[in-house]
Formats: C-alpha cells, structure tokens, sequence
C-alpha cells in the first residue's frame, strides 16, 4: 500500500471533506461516551436539543458562535496566507481590554451611536498591534511566527491579569480581579429579548462576507493568495510581499481583536481572566474545518458552539462530563487534518 | 549465459495514463544500454520500478536470474541495482567519505568504521579512475566531483547494475566527456549500465544499444553503431521535427547596456563587473553550466534583485534598480528559469496566472477584473497553443510545455521590447522546444531584443546572433554565432576564454 498525489480533487470530495471529519470525530467521542457508560446516540441527542431545543438554548448557542466566527476568520484569513497566526487568543484578550479601557476611562459618556463604533475600532486596533510585533521579526529577522505569537498569548493574558489587579480593578467588585465596566453606552443591543444573544451576531456574520468578499474578489486578495500559495512566485510577478503580509496581519489581528471587544461588550460588560474559554485556539479549529473559506467558518463556528453548549447541558443530564466537547472538538481537528491530507493524495494497494 | 537484468512485460498505470505499458529489455554484463526518450515516455517511472520505490502493476523483473520482489527498495541496493540520480542525494555539510558511508551501517553500531570505510572507497576510486579526497566537505566539490562521489556512494553498496539519470544535466561538455570515459571503464570491468537521457548525441556516443521509449511503450531497440541521429530523433517524438533555426537580420539600436556591473548577495559576490550590449532584433545568448551568475543576472535585469554597482542603460537613459511593475511597464518580457515555483502560482487559475504580474491593469478600485483576465487569458491559449482546458483551471494540470506557452504568451501577447528568456526550454519535450523556438525568434524578427540565458550548447547556437559564456559570475566577450563552435563555447565555458580568443 502506497499513497499517490491526487491531480485533481472533484468539488463534492471539497465539501464532504468536513463532513467526513466531523463524522469521524463523533464516532471517535462516541466511544468515549460508551466508556462512560450512556447509551451514544441518546447522549448526542441531547447535545442537539440542548444546544437548539429552546429558544434560550438557541440563543445561548449563537451568543458563543459569536467570537468562533471571528477568531474563525482570523485564523482563516492569515493561514491562507501563510501567516501562522496562533495568538488569536492574546490578540482576544488585548481588544476587550482596549475596549474597557477606551469606555472606561476616556469616553464613558459618549451616546451609543458613536461609543459602540469607537470601542470596536480601539479593539481591532489592540488586536492588530500584538500581530504585527511577531510579523516585524519575521520579516526582519525570520523569527517563526508559529513561536512568537503562541508565546504572545501567555504575555498577553499575564499582562491583561496585571493590569485588572491594578490600575483597571474594578473598586466595586468585592476584591475579585475584574476590570471596570463597559459603560452602559458602551453595551452592544440585544438581538433577542431577555436573551443574552446581542448584535455581535449581525457584526460577525457581516464580516465572514466582506472577507469572503474580499478575498475573491480584490486584487489585495489575489495577492495575498499568491503569497501565500508560493512566495517564490508572487515576488516574481511583483507582488510586494512584506506590504501584503502587514494587511494580512492586520485584517487577522483586527479581527482577533474584535472577537474581545464585541465579547465584552456583548456579554459580560467587563473584563476577567477567564473572559474566554480558548475562543482564540478553538478559532483555528473553525477555520480548518471551514477550509479556510470565509463563508465556511460561520458553519462552523455553530458547529463548535453547539457542542460547547449542547455538552454542558448533556453532561447534567446524563452525568458524563462536560469534557467530552473539548475532545469532540479536538478529535474534529486532528480527523479534519488526515481528511485534508486525503484530499491529496490518494491511498493506491 | 544469463542476462544480469532481465525486465518481463512491465506495466504501470497512474489514473488513466499507462506510464509503462508491456516493457521488456535485457542487460547483459559489461553492456551499456540507453533508455532514449521525451519527457513523460516513462523512462523514470521504468527505473523507480527497478529500483522498488513503484510496485508495478504487472510484470517481474528478474536480477541474475532471480525475481526481484516489487515494491521493496532494500531489496533491490541487495541485489545490486544502483541509482544516480540528476538532484543529487548528497549532503553538503558532510564530507566525502561520511556521505559514501551513511546508510551502510547499522543504526545501533556504537561506532562508525571509517577506517574500512575509507579502504574500501579508496580501492574502488581507484579502480574505476574516479579520483575524490575523502576529507573534502562535499559542499566545497564542483558539481562534477559532486557527480562522481554520488557514483562512488553506489558502488560503495557493491552494485551491479548502475542506473545514471540524466547525468550530463549539471556538467559542461567537458566534464561530460570524461563521464563517458568513466563509464566505458566501468562497463570493461564488468559493471552493467543503464543511462537515461534525451540527449541524442552523448546517447549514441556512450551506449552498445538503445532503447527508445515513447507513451510509456518501447517502440525500438537499436545497436548505436547501426543507427543515426535523425533516425533516432523520429523515433523519439513519433514524427520528424526540426527545430527552426534563425536566418539572417541587422540588429537595431541598443536597448540594453551593463557596464561594470556587481551584484552581492549575502556576502558573496554573485555578478563581477559584468558587461553586455543588447540590441533590437538579436539574440544575445548567455551560455554557462547552472549556477555560475545566470540567477541573478535575469532576477536583476527582471526586478527582482539590486545591483552593488556599476551602470546599467535602458534604452539610452541610466537607470537605477528596477522593482518588476518598472521593468514590466519598461516592456520588459521575463521567462523565469524555474518556471513552476517563478513562473506560476500552481494552485491558482490559468488566467489568474496571466494577470498576476500586471495586476495594476486588471484592476479597477482595488477589484479584479475577471472577465476581462479571462478573456486575455482565452485569447493567449488560443494565440499561443496552450492546451489543457479552460482558463478558470488551475495551472498545475497543465503540462510543463503547456505552461512555458502560457508564460512566453503573457509575455509575447504584449510586443515587449526586451525578453530575458532564462532556460526556456529545459526540461520540454521536442515539439514544445521547436515551439519555443520558434517564438523566440518570431520576437526577433518582429524587433524585441532577446537575452537568451541557457545551458544548452545546441540552443544558443541555434537561436542566437552573438554569444557570451558565464562562469563565476563573470561575462566572457561576445563571440559571434558564425565563428563559435562547440569546442570553442565548450572552453569559453570552462572559463577559458582567454585561451579561446587567442586559438580564433
């Protein structure tokens, strides 16, 4: 048995690929489930109608899509670029405090009408600062970027932690290290009433088309493909690749960001250290199993969410821990990774 | 007395295409057999069945008699079957007898036997006249010594069938011909060998028989003493073919001027003081083994590399360093020497390749203009013969002459006035280098100026008007076409040009 390069991958293997993979992972978790003693198929089921049987649970569901779809893009925008960005979550973490900072103590008073604008932007921007410092040294000194942002995540988070002890400690919080508030013109408007279910939703959603869109359809996109597909070529055809790089990191970090600022201001209203349960790594699992498409990532993103949710609400029904999403998910990326590798090649006797 | 190798009915399928179908051949002992044949006849896909890294899909091989297992590439270093290939698998770092030595020895052994080691490939240095010092760091070694530690590292697994591919691709003529020397020495000792090449002439030079592969199928088996070039060449592409050769014209005004030029690159000194003149309606072509300046040379005068120093002229005006959008906009046509990680974007679509490098005039506000990169793309696959289906495909499914058309069409669909055409025809098959060929001196005859960077001595002779030779990043002066022969660009080569100006 060998395995041959594929020339040519047919449209509908594209598609069913994630299927495939997502398959692969529930039959994997499935066993896990046996091993735990519930009945599998009873146990997913739950998992579906916990995570969309009601119209809370629905709205729980989206409400954690939110940041996945666009931690989601980050990752997809950047790796088809070949910028391997795994400091999503950093970069998450940066936005929601620039925007409590910003809201805080700077605007407090500002109508929701410009605040909301004003704090996404100060987001984004925190986001785009924590890429480019890692893209600065590989460009400069071919420092990989693999290491430097993976690595910027616990400075990140550390720094964050710092300063929500410190000069951003909430005086009202009984001693818990949490940040100030969002301003109340500073929360995002709920979608949904008596939902936690805000507008992130339409911002996130919106975003996966205009990247979707300017991906396929911009010159930038065009030239941010070539760069990443092969440098030698795109340097060749004159594509300025440093230039195309910093656009990418920054549209990636921005959205990395975002994903903190609309978190905060969505949900929480202020920033702790367990703001987010791995939005920023879970986030290159969207993007994989979405194949980098942008379009892609919002599917999911629900996925993920639901088994995030659907696990919680399974594991207090049966008694199986709630860990069993963590592995589903997991499982996703590691069976995504071999599906995608069958896509190139194919398995000859 | 039982042929050493004995191929039966060898058949192998990739997909739809029959890359070997229903091969046979014998080797006797002390023979030299040519395997003769355009690329994708299935010549190497042949010698990766032999040497088990393919499990063919029918048909045995047979060594000495004994059936070789398929698919089993210890099995066959077992038996004897050696293997050189054209990229060589050598290390640079290590020096001649560590790379002679690795993978001899077991894993486990506490210590490597370097003083056997050294015995044994002294001894067979000597025996087959192929002088190495085993203290050398390979990266130090010419090519051509580079050539003749790989050979060593297959005798040194006690081969008996040695299987060479391409192996003249690297060398100059000269180092060629002491290859061939070589392996005649190694055929009288009673070594079996077999030699893959296209090259018509060092085939019928070298080999006892020839073995003309084509579609995967073996359509003739000639003795070299009782056949003929043009016979073989026929029998290679199925149909005769000729390459057009350039007729008579007065070059133009010089468009192109390098005066004195360097180029340093991470410490080393790429291009010295380098001097052309290139005018309308010629070819200037640059003959040179592989990595002696021609890289930076057409990455300079293409936009992708900055000179240290020295003047450059376009057009008459002195100009400072080109990015590829000046270059372009100058009408400057670029044919990159490797055209799959240069030329193209594999996994992009056919006209996303064709618009990539003028971006600027595909787009309006920052949007891409398909329809329009579809069309120009349609019109140059129709213009230039570029077969391989639609223009929305991805370019990697076309073939490697499918795609050189395509690059001299994006080139030559726009009149430049200057084409720096590095190799454009290597590693094609005839019909598609005759089609090259002929573009190439279409252009020159509708008044582009060409620099025709190559290392195939028949090609620059053919297509060019005068002739300079690049060895260590230096330029030879120009020669005229009429007055240079092989010998004499086989010096110039050698970076001898001084002797061949003074034996003209």
């Amino acid at each position: 048995m060998r395995l041959e390069p594929r020339d040519h991958l047919p449209p509908w293997l594209a598609l069913a690929t994630p299927l495939i993979a997502v398959a692969a992972a529930l039959a994997l978790a499935g066993g896990l489930i046996a091993l735990a003693g519930a009945p599998v198929l009873r146990a997913y089921g739950l998992i579906v109608t916990e995570a969309f049987g009601s119209r809370l649970a629905a709205t729980e569901t989206l409400t954690r899509a939110i940041p996945l779809i666009l931690t989601g893009l980050a990752a997809a925008v950047a790796f088809r670029a070949r910028l391997w960005n795994i400091g999503a979550e950093g970069q998450l973490y940066l936005g929601a405090v620039a925007a409590v900072t910003v809201s805080s103590l700077l605007i407090p008073d500002w109508p929701p009408i410009v605040q909301i604008p004003v704090l996404l932007v100060a987001g984004a921007a925190a986001g785009m600062v924590l890429l480019l410092l890692p893209l600065w040294l590989r460009l400069r000194f071919q420092v990989d970027e693999v290491v430097t942002t993976l690595l910027l995540n616990f400075v990140a988070v550390l720094f964050v932690s710092m300063l929500i002890d410190t000069v951003l400690k909430d005086p009202m919080a009984f001693g818990w290290p949490q940040s100030l508030p969002i301003s109340d013109n500073g929360m995002l408007p709920r979608l949904v009433a008596r939902s936690r279910l805000h507008v992130g939703l339409v911002i996130a959603v919106a975003l996966a088309l205009v990247v979707w869109f300017v991906q396929a359809r911009t010159t930038f996109g065009l030239q941010s493909r070539a760069a990443g597909l092969s440098p030698g070529g795109a340097v060749f055809a004159g594509v300025p690749l440093g230039r195309t790089l910093v656009l990418v990191a920054m549209i990636s970090g921005g959205l990395a960001g975002l994903a903190g600022a609309v978190e905060v201001m969505g949900v929480k209203g202020y920033v702790t250290t367990d703001l987010s349960p791995g939005y920023g790594y879970s986030g290159i699992v969207v993007a994989m199993l979405a194949g980098l498409n942008p379009l892609g990532v919002v599917a999911a993103a629900l996925f993920t969410a639901m088994m995030y949710v659907g696990a919680d609400g399974m594991s207090r029904a049966m008694g199986i821990p709630t860990y069993i999403a963590d592995v589903t998910v997991a499982l996703s990326l590691l069976s995504m990774l071999v599906a995608l590798f069958f896509t190139r090649y194919r398995i000859r006797r | 007395m039982t042929p050493i190798l004995e191929i039966e009915h060898v058949s192998k399928s990739f997909g739809t295409t029959r890359a070997n179908d229903d091969i046979s051949l014998t080797l006797a002992q002390g023979e030299i057999i040519a395997l003769l044949g355009e690329n994708g006849a299935g010549k190497t896909t042949l010698m990766s069945i032999l040497s088990g890294h393919y499990t063919p899909d029918s048909g045995i091989i047979r060594v000495a008699g004994a059936v070789l297992p398929p698919g089993r590439p210890r099995m066959a270093i077992r038996a004897g079957i050696g293997m050189v290939y054209q990229h060589f698998s050598l290390a640079p770092n290590l020096t001649v007898l560590e790379n002679v030595m690795t993978g001899t020895e077991s894993l486990w052994s506490p210590r490597s036997n370097t003083a056997a080691g050294r015995a044994k490939l002294l001894a067979l240095s000597r025996k087959f006249g192929l002088a190495v010092d085993p203290d050398a760091r390979l990266g130090d070694l010419s090519v051509g010594e580079q050539q003749r530690v790989e050979i060593l590292k297959a005798l040194y697994n006690d081969v008996r069938i040695l299987v060479l591919d391409e192996p003249t691709a690297v060398l100059t003529n000269i180092e060629a011909e002491h290859l061939f020397a070589t392996l005649k020495g190694m055929a009288r000792q009673g070594l079996s060998l077999i030699f893959i090449s296209h090259k018509l002439p060092e085939v019928m030079a070298t080999a006892d028989r020839i073995l003309v592969l084509r579609g995967g199928r073996l359509v003739a088996e000639r003795r070299a003493a009782e056949t003929s070039r043009a016979e073989l060449a026929e029998l290679m592409v199925g149909r005769a073919v000729t390459r057009p050769v350039r007729d008579a014209a007065t070059p133009g005004a010089v468009v192109l001027e390098l005066t004195d030029v360097t180029l340093r690159e991470a410490g080393v000194n790429r291009l010295k003081s380098v001097g052309l003149h290139l005018r309308e309606g010629e070819v200037l072509g640059i003959i040179g083994v592989s990595g002696n300046g021609q890289k930076p040379l057409a990455a300079l005068l293409g936009g992708t590399a900055r000179r240290s120093g020295g003047e450059v002229r376009l057009f008459g005006q002195p100009i400072g360093n080109l990015t590829v959008t000046d270059a372009i906009a100058a009408g400057i046509g670029r044919i990159p020497e490797d055209r799959n990680h240069e030329g193209v974007v594999g996994e992009m679509a056919i006209w996303e390749n064709v618009v990539l490098e003028r971006i600027g005039d595909y787009s309006r506000h920052g949007f891409v203009d398909r329809q329009a990169g579809m069309a120009d793309a349609e019109r140059i696959m129709a213009e230039f013969d570029v077969r391989g289906g639609g223009a929305a495909r991805p370019i990697r499914l076309l073939s490697g002459g499918n795609v050189q058309k395509l690059i001299l069409g994006r080139n030559l669909s726009r009149r430049p006035r200057i084409l720096i055409a590095a190799q454009p025809a290597r590693g094609l098959d005839e019909g598609a280098v005759a089609a090259v060929h002929e573009r190439i001196l279409a252009a020159r005859r509708a008044g582009t100026a060409v620099l025709l960077i190559s290392e195939d001595l028949d090609e620059v002779m053919a297509l060019s008007d005068r002739i300079q030779a690049i060895v260590g990043g230096r330029l030879s002066p120009p020669v005229a076409a009429e007055g240079a022969d092989a010998r004499r660009l086989g010096l110039m080569m050698a970076g001898d040009w001084m002797e061949a100006e003074d034996a003209s």
